[in-house]
């Protein structure tokens, strides 16, 4: 991890450019928002969960290239996932990006386009850029209507 | 700072009477300085929050603690007494720098913000009633409004903000209407940590004299980059922190005229701050030893003396002709970038600016482009920069900010203009 373009890989300059799944969801019936008081980044999941499946993500906000592309990832990862699933997945993400070690091989093929964000790791500073689409989506599953700010959890 | 042509941003001619810095002597001093960031030279750009530190400061700080350290005002013993002697000495290094009339009016603290929230909680509980008001204005950094709100909700007072134009720039008219009799005090930056504007000073302090309101200074931006006398100026309370100045950090200063505090209750209590202590009552030492309750920090004031010392020899009026040039040149070069790829801007255009260029490049996360700048070894601030209400006012959330220090140089400008425009080129609109 010696170049920038470790960080910032033409997926993850793509996703920033041309975000997906960007906007309202209509029918949405979960919906959480996150907060990064430190860089001003403000995001906010809504979900279309259906006898425990996520039918429908999209997100909204704004933030710097890294929140904005893992945000994107995380929409096309999820959508259609259990919640199982998709709380399965979060764990895995988080691993990703603040372990030192290497993700275990056997959950490559889960994180998928996921892993171009690995090189987070080198930039501590900016790992709360990445997780924060994760930890929203993670309330909006688990406590639906609230705000996660990366500076003092749930409120 | 205006150039008219950047093509020709010739180094200015220098101002008569002053020697200019010899930079490279002046970058050796710097012992941080030399070293490289992954096999590129540090370019530190970040002096607005803070600042490196020369030898001289280094020195005085080890040298303390390695030859001749004891607490002060305390023992009979010769090297108590000549620490002492050196911790006073101190204050009046500072009496000169800011042009004060007495050395007693130098109170020491943990820096500017400690500074801001001595008045607040000194002056202001005891002074302030419901229906007064303060002033201050939309560029202030939070330690210049959270102290104020605080004295606001518990004395009743209210709090006035004084609007800025599109260019930074304080309205003073808007600001001579939001004067009032019920105006006790106006306190406001002397120079914006984002946008640079150096501040109408001596006319707001004229013009809030003229009801009555008294007026406190944030310095914490100013007293690196252009000369300051209180009493020019004619405010009633100056704050600076030492670590901005090239000292160390949990040092700064409070300058009030001696009126104001030896009205002023103290606002900590314990030793060092006592004339007599009985269960009964306690009598209160004079200022400014009435506002340095315990210990002070010993090492960190003989440390700004240093700094001091150091700035007044190299010159502040070199130092500011030095920090224009790069201003100039930095902005021309800005220019220059914007003309060619587009949409880099430059956050703040006084007429009157100090060396701090906060810069928004359109579509761009200030975190990106610091992370970017980072693998040039180029140190810039990204964020809010503790501004958030002029953030606000800007319409913007964040910007990335260089902050010209008296070490830096036309060639780490260049650094930071190739690294702009290679932030261009990795996020293209």
């Amino acid at each position: 991890m010696n170049d920038l373009t470790d960080l910032y890989q033409e997926i993850i300059l793509d996703h920033n450019r041309k975000p997906r799944n960007f906007g309202e969801l209509p029918g949405a019936n979960r919906t959480a928002k996150g907060d990064n008081p430190l860089c001003g980044d403000r995001l906010q999941v809504q979900l279309q969960v259906r006898e425990g499946r996520i039918t429908g993500i999209a997100f909204e906000g704004q933030g710097c290239a890294i929140s904005t592309a893992s945000a994107s990832l995380m929409t096309e990862a999820v959508r259609g996932r259990t919640v199982e699933e998709a709380e399965r997945l979060f764990h895995l993400v988080r691993n990703l990006f603040t372990r030192d070690d290497p993700p275990d091989p056997a959950t490559l093929d889960d994180l998928g386009k996921i892993q171009a964000l690995a090189g987070v790791r080198e930039y501590p500073m900016r790992v709360k850029c990445a997780t924060l689409a994760w930890h929203t989506l993670h309330t909006a599953l688990a406590e639906p209507g609230s705000t996660v700010s990366t500076e003092s959890g749930t409120s | 700072m205006e150039v008219a042509d950047p093509m020709i941003a010739e180094p200015e001619a220098p101002t008569p009477g002053v020697q200019p810095l010899d930079i490279q002597r002046v970058r050796r001093d710097f012992p941080i300085l030399r070293q490289m960031v992954r096999g590129k030279p540090l370019v530190f750009l970040d002096n607005a929050a803070s600042t490196q530190k020369p030898e001289a400061v280094l020195q005085a700080m080890d040298g303390c603690m390695r030859t001749c350290y004891a607490n002060v005002h305390r023992g009979i013993y010769r090297m108590a007494e000549r620490t002492t002697t050196a911790y006073e000495g101190v204050r009046e290094t500072v009496r000169r720098f800011l042009g004060a009339a007495r050395s007693e009016e130098i109170v020491f603290t943990a820096g500017t913000t400690e500074s801001i929230n001595l008045v607040a909680r000194s002056w202001g509980r005891s002074e302030l009633e419901a229906g007064d008001r303060i002033l201050i204005t939309e560029m202030e950094h939070h330690a210049n409004i959270v102290p104020w709100q605080m004295v606001c909700a518990q004395t009743g007072a209210t709090l006035d903000v004084a609007p800025i134009d599109d260019d930074g720039v304080l309205q003073l008219d808007e600001l001579g209407k939001l004067l009032t009799p019920r105006t006790r005090l106006v306190a406001m930056a002397h120079v914006s940590n984002v946008l640079g504007t150096v501040n109408p000073v001596r006319e707001v302090a004229e013009m809030a004299h003229e009801v009555g309101a008294l007026v406190l200074l944030d310095g914490a931006q100013a007293v690196q980059h252009l000369p300051v006398d209180v009493q020019d100026l004619g405010c009633d309370f100056y704050t600076f922190s030492a670590h901005k100045i090239y000292g160390p950090t949990g040092v700064g200063v409070l300058w009030a005229r001696h009126e104001l505090l030896e009205a002023m209750p103290p606002w900590q209590g314990g030793g060092d701050m006592i004339r007599s202590v009985t269960f009964e009552k306690t009598d209160y030492a004079p200022p400014p030893h009435r506002f340095e309750a315990g210990t002070p920090h010993i090492v960190g004031v003989l440390g700004l003396g240093a700094a001091l010392d150091y700035i007044t020899e190299l010159g502040i009026a070199a130092i500011q002709a030095h920090e224009a040039d790069l201003l100039a040149y930095a902005s021309a070069r800005i220019g220059e970038l914007d003309e060619e790829v587009n949409g880099v801007r430059i956050v703040g255009n006084a007429p009157e600016k100090a060396g701090v260029l906060a810069l928004d490049i359109e579509g761009v996360h200030p975190h990106d482009v610091a992370t970017v700048l980072d693998r040039d070894g180029i140190c810039v601030r990204a964020g809010h920069h503790c501004a958030q209400p002029l953030m606000h006012r800007l319409g913007l959330t964040a910007t990335s900010r260089a902050a010209f220090g008296l070490y830096n140089t036309r060639e780490e400008v260049d650094a930071l203009v190739a690294g702009l425009r290679r932030v261009r080129e990795m996020f293209q609109p």
